[in-house]
């Protein structure tokens, strides 16, 4: 088999012709749905059931830019006791622009000796994330990063 | 195919705080996402992680779409005696995956 003479800078110079026509036009991004951080409220609303939020406690690790949005690595740390008798019994992670706010709930008990989860998430836009503890006495604790997603999840078509 | 991989130390010293480690294979399909035609692809996540020990539940997590794909998922537990974790993770479309990991503490 014979290759066309200078392919991969012919695949190059095609990539770069297509980009920059990309960069000549608006640049629309169709979201999922309408995402509001009105969503937002009615998501924690759901899990506190109005109840204060106060902040502090609640430490969120999150990269503060993030290149690819497909997988964000996340840590939340609460930093209270887990005792029988006084310990952290969920942790809920929001996005604010997702047409669905919740990311995770995860429930723990005493037994679980350190009040600290870890995952990998999504993220389809630069947005504030928040993560709420809810502790044995009912109380809830509070922290929120704002991130800057330079490429989108979710959106990207299928082939 | 879906599979699981687990870290449980094998060994811990009793009331010491252990690390789980979880990871599932899982396209994790958020639904919102199209194909050229235009159809939307069907959402096909894992919604529930449950992990339980020696038939205790210790730790749980309801998952969305806004989880990565092959979700990677770790918590912590007190070592408090010898036995065995099951792991449970159930999803869309009837999803259901289980792997276990026995733990010795002296």
């Amino acid at each position: 088999m014979q290759q066309p003479p200078n392919s991969s800078r012919r695949q190059f110079l095609g990539l770069a012709g297509g980009a920059a026509v990309l960069g000549a036009l608006p640049v629309v991004t169709v979201r999922p749905a309408e995402a509001t951080p009105a969503m937002l409220a009615s998501a924690i609303q759901s899990v506190t059931g109005g109840a204060a939020v106060r902040t502090g406690k609640v430490k969120l690790d999150i990269p503060p830019l993030v290149e690819n949005g497909n997988t964000v690595p996340m840590t939340v740390s609460v930093n209270h006791p887990m005792a029988a008798e006084d310990h952290v019994r969920s942790i809920h992670v929001f996005n604010e622009k997702n047409p669905q706010p919740n990311i995770a709930n995860f429930h723990l008990g005493p037994h679980n000796g350190r009040a600290q989860v870890s995952a990998r998430i999504r993220l389809a836009d630069s947005q504030k994330i928040v993560a709420i503890a809810k502790l044995s006495d009912g109380s809830f604790w509070s922290a929120s990063v704002d991130v800057v997603v330079t490429l989108a999840a979710c959106t990207e078509e299928v082939i | 195919m879906a599979s699981a991989m687990i870290n449980v130390p094998a060994k811990a010293k009793r009331g010491d705080i252990i690390e789980i480690k979880t990871l599932m294979s899982h396209i994790m399909e958020p639904g919102y996402r199209h194909k050229a035609s235009g159809e939307v692809v069907p959402r096909d996540i894992i919604t529930s992680l449950t992990c339980r020990f020696n038939g205790n539940e210790i730790f749980r997590a309801d998952l969305f779409p806004a989880v990565a794909a092959n979700p990677f998922i770790t918590f912590f537990t007190t070592a408090t005696e010898s036995g065995k974790f099951e792991f449970e993770w159930i999803g869309d479309q009837g999803f259901s995956e289980t792997a276990s990991a026995s733990i010795s503490v002296e």
